[in-house]
């Protein structure tokens, strides 16, 4: 079920993060139990608590007492920008590496770029 | 309903010179689930039979909620104890067991029994000497669920069982301890299939006790290093080696403790890979050599 390449909690926390920047989650929206995601991975329910507690603590979850977890309504906005703030040291500077090494020229790039852009705005 | 377990310097001799349990301490909170992890004969048995006052210590205390268990009949009725051979009694039929146990433990359900033997088709007018391995493993936890017991351990009972029923056994665990919090021990020597299930693990090796951390802290202290073999030297300067192997310039070594950000930033630098190590790698290294002795860590 795990890719094995970060703690459980860490992949439980990214799978709701991305759930929220993709909209499947929406702000204010209740998010399944810690009891709800150990039965469903067949995991002990503190390690499923560790996840929440990860968001609680940047702001993307909170808890109403006696109910449970809810989206803030801050989250998406919140996760785009982080996000954006890591995207070129992330994704474009490795692809431009990736490039560099296979010997593809910037040029090409761009222009698949405004190739991808194009077809997008028609 | 939460009863914390003290052993504090438990020693057993098995004659006058061997040594199966030697000078182990440790307290659980309880309430959790614990994986009690180590070879065949390093201690787990011996010292499950202790708490569970199947046998005395030689020395040594144990506390059980405050009490020492042995000839204790406050605590005995709660501790269930399901061995993998358990104990038994050929002639008897599933039903007969399932009586017995009904009458040791205070907080048995007999329905969820019920339902247990239905789901693992164990027949109730069966003799016990009529049943599969597999079976007999089968009836030993559903014991040990239904009896609802503030202390439920589990010595390598499960392993008889075929794929099928040990993940529905995992799940009904899961399930049952989320519904009924209470202290669950699982000893096993093979951990893949229930890593994921421990909150808290200890590593027993030659009666010795190497290790006890929460396993998410544990599984985060094991790293697996990949890359050119000079660079994963100097890397690993100033580490606890678990193992190392080469493959021409390539270098993988496994290494335990907390590497820090810093190293982590400069692995990326040097072109190295840093990968996570299974609670079962992590097992196998720390139990080989008895690296993990200067390791040593007491609750």
């Amino acid at each position: 079920m795990f890719d094995d390449r970060s703690p459980i909690y860490q992949q439980i926390a990214d799978g709701i993060k991305n759930d929220i920047v993709s909209g499947v989650l929406g702000e204010e929206e209740q998010v399944m139990s810690t009891n709800q995601y150990a039965a469903f991975y067949r995991i002990n329910p503190a390690t499923a608590a560790k996840g929440f507690q990860l968001l609680t603590d940047e702001g993307i979850l909170y808890k109403k007492r006696g109910i449970g977890m809810f989206v803030s309504p801050q989250a998406k906005g919140m996760l785009l920008e982080q996000r954006r703030a890591r995207f070129f040291e992330e994704v474009v500077d490795k692809m431009a590496a990736e490039a560099k090494v296979i010997g593809i020229p910037v040029m090409d790039i761009v222009k698949r770029l405004e190739q991808l852009n194009g077809g997008e705005e028609q | 309903m939460t009863i914390t377990i003290e052993v504090s310097r438990l020693g057993l001799l098995y004659d006058k010179s061997a040594k199966a349990l030697d000078d182990v301490t440790f307290r659980l909170e309880g309430g959790k689930i614990y994986g009690l992890l180590g070879r065949n004969g390093s201690g787990k048995t011996s010292l499950l039979s202790i708490l569970a006052s199947f046998q005395q210590q030689t020395s040594g205390e144990v506390r059980i909620d405050g009490e020492a268990p042995y000839e204790n009949e406050r605590i005995v009725n709660q501790v269930c104890f399901i061995q993998e051979n358990g104990y038994l009694s050929e002639s008897f039929k599933v039903r007969d067991v399932i009586k017995l146990a009904s009458d040791c433990w205070p907080n048995w359900d007999a329905d969820y029994a019920d339902r247990l033997l239905n789901q693992f088709e164990l027949p109730a007018k069966k003799q016990i000497m009529a049943l599969s391995r597999g079976m007999k493993s089968a009836l030993g936890v559903t014991i040990g669920l239904a009896s609802r017991a503030p202390i439920t351990i589990f010595d390598e009972a499960y392993l008889g069982m075929d794929a099928p029923s040990r993940y529905y056994f995992y799940e009904e665990l899961l399930k049952d301890y989320m519904e009924h919090p209470r202290t669950i021990i699982l000893s096993t020597h093979l951990i893949e299939e229930v890593s994921d299930l421990f909150e808290e693990v200890l590593i027993l090796d030659k009666g010795k006790l190497v290790l006890q951390e929460e396993a998410d802290k544990l599984r985060s202290r094991g790293s697996a290093i990949i890359g050119p073999a000079d660079a994963v030297d100097q890397f690993a300067e100033g580490l606890t080696i678990l193992s190392e192997q080469k493959l021409g310039g390539t270098k993988s070594i496994t290494v335990f403790g907390e590497l820090g950000a810093e190293r982590e930033k400069r692995a990326t630098a040097d072109g190295l890979t840093i990968g996570p190590v299974s609670l079962q790698d992590l097992f196998v290294h720390l139990t080989r050599k008895g690296i993990g002795s200067d390791e040593r860590k007491h609750g």
